[in-house]
């Protein structure tokens, strides 16, 4: 593999730019903002350019790498700090740095009345470093140190605004249930290292060749884990909605555009396990249809914009996944997905970020309406973001989504039509609740408080806006057209990577048709229900017991709660009382006895010369017996 | 009878002959120069001839061989180890002892008497610590390359008698001081005389007095095995003396208590690397043949030290003394290194003794700082609050702490750690589980003060923190940045001895 030595710089700039923040304190108030957004946009320069060095090499040669130094170096367990930059992590990179720089640059404007502004910064520049590191980690425990870098950073930006309780619970119940999700991730780093002696990546494919099927299994189960608690696939969706407490451009950022993919980059990326593992792989596709459906009814209740928007978001990962789930078939749909999706997802995070500044931080839907006289820009940058996402051509969802959908049709037998059903189903319910959102909060009539005064933003924000919704348009057609991604993707996922199946059940043009006629009927309810009849501007209360369900986000929280949650507890109170009589009651007995030996010993200094010599004596006789026994 | 004209190679002797002729120097000071010209003339001298005698030793650390003053001393590398840290550490002490306030105006005026009011009203000094400092480095110099009896003898004197005196010259509790220098006198005295019976017997067993004499008689097995019993037992004690190990410590709580902190601290480095450098010679150079005799016995012996000094550390409410015996448990682990026998048992005794040797010299500096209207407070429950009154001194002093428990990125770590692993490889498994149980006790009592200077509220009794002088602020430094250092790139040093570390026989 070429070696290179100038990948660090992608990790080293804006981890530079948040280690200066950090340690400068509020001397860098004045000119912190500006020098994050350098650091994250020199990153996406050095990301363009190794593209373009990228292009330059033969399809061989593409992939590069960078050992940094030995990091562990004990036995047989060696690993290196190393990075590798393929055609499959540039996609990332270039998500990540472009993505990030454009809402660093909306943040400038959206965070300028913030006194912690240049704390944002540093985060935000911290967590565009750790997940640089997860793309580019050569080996899964590189990756780990990236995975966890952007848990913390997504913790620390969840509960930026602390001073609220429930913002400090929200950031606490993200951590923690990542926390499950990051065991999975250990326990499958060191199935790997048990079983097949190695956890870098091309390591593991090598040795997957000859390795047994319960271990291959054991570890995609594990990955598997790991990539729910990070992209909230179920079971454990339930922090996504409650990280909405963050900043709107965190949510933008990390929330939708690119840590929550981080578990599909995981699937991707270990294809070779679950290529050769079908037990795990069928899992993978059970959580993403499941989720892609749950997602989506979640998002049918809401009428806090960005919870609804973080519900699409939990729908549309659990698209990405099924499809990562359909195996080599579906890897690079599945990635495509990802950046379309980042983009009109980023897009419509930050129109929902600029609604809320021109509505005095108000996120209730119920209060909007009418908005698109007063945020023309706002308004058509959140449509064409809603046009992507619910799939209509030929804007960007259109292409990945019905790839997706497609390629679960042809996964073969019930398998096929119960999969390809699900992905169906969910499109309509996306077409659904996001023309309910976008009815509710630009074209119905005004429901506002009285103190509301809307007014569009300054371009600082409309420009990223405006950039995302030229990537929501056009991104679809310019991946899909003659497969570009996939054939571009084809060299990390090995020889059968471009197989198609040749088995289809419908014919390509009969699933869009499918696919727009469903899209067609859930616009059409959301239109009949929200624009052509009056919307009450309190949410109302005697609602069937689904829509009552739906709004408790499937009874998620009572669920966990009741299953985890309070035997967790009791199971705490017995482990606490254990540890207080036996662990520390050990330790304790240790101490006094010590003490105690302490105290008594001491005793024998007591100060007289006549006694230390005698005690010198005594010594030296016991030292001659001694000798004498063992001589003897 | 025939005299021979000895032949002496005085390159090698250099740097003991530095060190004595600054001393003798200082003498002459002492005697001729006027009063208040001393102080600093005397400092100068005696960083002079430190600093000097380390060049040499540098100078000549490739050169080997046993013939440099008649077959009485030894050059080889772990010679050369050992008196450079000697002198480092010397160098170090002589920076606190620069700081004159731990001192008393007039070391021969009587306690409370109107001569010592006088002499404290014209602000004296006892100037005459320099030389008896440079004297005990001489002696501490030639104990660790001694190879025969005799100049052990001579050596272990040299050493100890001004040692003795230095212990009672403290400014403050002068009665508590004296006591201590005269129980110091004493029981050297006392262990001395064990260590020349045990000289004569080994001379009784092999009839000669030279260590590779005594070992060629070991291997022959031709002479009286009682003798030789004899002989190694009691130049044990003379030895396991100088070393505080258990039963032969009861001296060290005391005198570490009375002694000025500044001399405290200089016995508690130097003394000890000096002492387990003569311990090495003789137990790998000697009686290495006669390991199955004595290091059953020894065994025993460390095992005690260890977890003697570690239990009794606990309870101490004095730092001195807890230090003292902290200082004692370090000489059970140290013994582990001489039980050891082996390359790596040579090399991580010399790396341990450097750490230990800095750091505990360092420790001693910040206690000299922590003072109130009366002097030096040395009760523990007056240090509480100290993190939040003096963050960086309590901060610095926590480091030492960390580095005597052993805690990782610490020097005390990689020698503690390398100590043991030396004893393991030489089978000693019953060395090993007590010296990580006594490391684990020890760690109580250095975390109970860490706790105490930084989570209890501070005491209001009008202890405070004294700016330390440049020598000693630069002394503390040292030893703080030497601590971290070795903790976290200890590889050049560790190679550095593995290549050097060797015994001439």
């Amino acid at each position: 593999m070429v070696t290179s030595n100038s990948l660090v710089y992608l990790i080293a700039l804006p981890l530079l730019g948040a280690t200066i923040l950090l340690l400068a304190g509020r001397r860098a108030d004045k000119w912190g903002h500006i020098l994050a957004t350098l650091m994250s946009a020199s990153s996406f320069a050095v990301g363009l350019y190794q593209l373009s060095a990228m292009l330059g090499r033969s399809t061989e040669e593409r992939a590069i790498s960078q050992k940094l130094f030995s990091w562990i170096n004990v036995a047989s367990f060696q690993v290196d700090a190393g990075l590798l930059l393929d055609q499959l992590s540039i996609c990332f990179v270039l998500l990540i740095t472009g993505v990030g720089t454009l809402i660093h640059v909306y943040s400038i404007s959206y965070m300028a009345h913030d006194e912690n502004r240049r704390r944002f910064f540093a985060y935000l520049n911290l967590f565009v470093a750790a997940m640089l590191l997860l793309v580019l980690g050569d080996s899964y425990l590189n990756l780990y140190v990236g995975w966890e870098g952007v848990g913390l950073a997504s913790y620390l930006l969840i509960g930026f605004w602390n001073q609220k309780p429930a913002y400090a619970t929200a950031s606490k119940k993200a951590f923690v249930m990542n926390r499950i999700g990051d065991m999975g991730l250990s326990f499958a780093i060191m199935i790997a290292f048990a079983t097949l002696g190695t956890v870098s990546f091309v390591g593991v494919k090598e040795a997957s060749h000859n390795a047994s099927q319960t271990a291959l299994t054991a570890i995609g189960i594990m990955l598997l884990v790991a990539a729910t608690g990070k992209s909230a696939q179920f079971p454990l969706q339930a922090w996504l909605g409650d990280a909405m407490a963050g900043p709107t451009p965190v949510s933008a950022l990390i929330h939708a555009a690119t840590m929550v993919t981080a578990g599909v980059y995981l699937i991707v990326r270990s294809n070779f396990i679950f290529d050769a593992a079908p037990t795990a792989q069928l899992l993978v596709v059970i959580v993403g249809a499941i989720t892609l459906l749950f997602g989506a009814l979640v998002g049918t209740a809401k009428d806090d914009i960005k919870k609804a928007l973080a519900a699409s978001t939990m729908s549309q990962i659990g698209y990405m996944v099924l499809g990562a789930g359909l195996g080599p078939a579906g890897y690079a749909f599945a990635i495509m997905h990802l950046l379309t999706h980042g983009f009109f997802k980023a897009g419509m995070f930050l129109g929902a970020g600029s609604v809320m500044h021109g509505m005095n931080d108000t996120v209730d839907m119920r209060k909007y309406g009418a908005l698109r006289k007063f945020m023309p820009i706002t308004f058509v940058t959140f449509g064409l973001g809603y046009l992507a996402i619910i799939g209509v051509p030929p804007f960007a969802g259109f292409y990945s989504k019905d790839l997706i959908i497609e390629t679960a049709f042809n996964a073969g037998g019930a398998k096929g039509i119960i999969l390809g059903g699900a992905a169906l189903l969910g499109a309509a319910i996306t077409a659904f609740y996001m023309s309910r959102v976008m009815i509710l909060t630009f074209t119905s009539p005004q429901r506002w408080d009285e103190d509301a005064h809307p007014h569009e933003s300054p371009i600082l924000m409309w420009l990223p806006m405006a950039i995302l919704a030229i990537g929501s348009v056009t991104s679809g057609f310019l991946f899909a057209r003659g497969d570009a991604l996939a054939h571009w993707l084809q060299p990390v996922f090995g020889e059968h990577g471009a197989e198609h199946s040749e088995e289809h059940l419908f014919s390509p043009i009969v699933v869009s048709a499918m696919a727009l006629v469903a899209v067609a009927i859930g616009v059409a309810i959301a239109v009949i229900k929200y624009q052509l009849s009056e919307v009450a501007a309190t949410a109302p209360e005697n609602v069937s017991i689904f829509t009552r369900i739906a709004r408790k986000d499937l009874l998620q929280d009572s669920f966990n709660e009741a299953v985890f949650m309070r035997p967790g507890q009791a199971l705490t109170r017995v482990l606490v009382k254990g540890d207080d009589v036996v662990i520390d009651g050990a330790v304790r007995g240790i101490g006094r006895t010590a003490l105690g030996a302490g105290s008594a010993l001491r005793t024998s200094q007591t100060g007289f010369a006549r006694s230390y010599a005698a005690l010198i004596l005594i010594g030296a006789i016991a030292l001659i017996a001694g000798i004498w026994v063992v001589t003897q | 009878m025939v005299f021979t004209t000895p032949v002496l190679n005085y390159a090698q002797l250099s740097p003991i002959l530095i060190v004595l002729a600054g001393a003798v120097i200082g003498v002459l000071i002492e005697a001729f120069a006027p009063r208040n010209a001393r102080h600093n003339s005397q400092m100068f001298i005696s960083l002079l001839s430190l600093v000097s005698a380390f060049a040499a030793t540098v100078s000549i650390r490739k050169q080997a061989g046993v013939d440099a003053a008649m077959n009485s001393v030894a050059f080889d590398g772990a010679a050369f180890l050992i008196q450079a840290t000697i002198l480092i550490i010397a160098v170090l002490a002589v920076f606190l002892i620069a700081d004159q306030e731990n001192f008393t105006a007039l070391a021969a005026a009587i306690p409370g008497s109107q001569e010592e009011r006088e002499s404290l009203q014209k602000d004296l000094r006892v100037t005459e610590v320099y030389p008896l400092t440079l004297f005990a480095v001489a002696g501490m110099l030639l104990f660790p390359i001694a190879t025969d009896l005799i100049t052990l003898f001579v050596a272990l004197e040299v050493l100890s008698l001004p040692l003795y005196l230095m212990a009672g010259l403290s400014r403050r509790r002068r009665l508590m001081s004296q006591e201590a220098a005269l129980k110091y006198f004493l029981l050297g005295a006392f262990s001395s005389a064990f260590f020349l019976f045990g000289i004569a017997y080994l001379y009784g067993y092999s009839g000669t007095i030279t260590l590779s004499g005594i070992q060629q008689s070991i291997v022959g097995g031709s002479g009286n095995d009682v003798f030789l019993l004899l002989g190694i037992a009691f130049l044990s004690v003379g030895l396991l003396f100088k070393v505080g190990a258990v039963p032969f410590h009861a001296w060290s709580p005391d005198v570490y208590q009375g002694a000025p902190t500044a001399i405290t601290g200089f016995m508690a480095a130097a003394t000890k690397v000096a002492a387990f450098g003569a311990i090495l010679r003789i137990f790998y150079v000697a009686f290495a043949n006669a390991e199955w005799q004595w290091r059953p016995a020894l065994v025993i012996v460390a095992i005690i030290t260890m977890l003697f000094g570690s239990v009794v550390a606990i309870t101490q409410r004095d730092v001195k003394r807890m230090l003292a015996y902290s200082s004692i448990a370090h000489a059970g682990f140290l013994l582990a290194g001489v039980i050891a026998l082996n390359k790596s048992g040579l090399d991580a005794s010399i790396f341990y003794l450097f750490a230990y040797g800095i750091a505990t010299l360092g420790a001693f500096a910040i206690v000299t700082l922590i003072r109130d209207a009366a002097g030096e407070v040395t009760d523990l429950n007056r240090w509480s609050g100290l993190g939040k009154r003096s963050p960086l001194t309590a901060s610095v002093f926590a480091l030492f702490l960390l580095t005597f428990a052993g805690i990782p990125l610490t020097s005390g770590f990689i020698g503690k750690f390398s100590i043991f692993s030396a004893a393991y490889q030489s089978g000693s498994t019953a060395i090993l589980i007590t010296g990580v149980l006594s490391s684990a006790i020890a760690a109580f009592f250095y975390i109970r003060v860490i706790v105490l200077m930084f989570f209890k509220d501070p005491v209001e009794d009008g202890t405070s923190v004294v700016l330390p002088s440049a020598l000693t602020a630069i002394a503390i430094a040292i030893a703080a940045v030497v601590t971290i250092v070795l903790g976290i790139f200890p590889a050049p040093l560790l190679s550095f001895i593995e290549s050097t570390a060797f015994f001439i026989r």
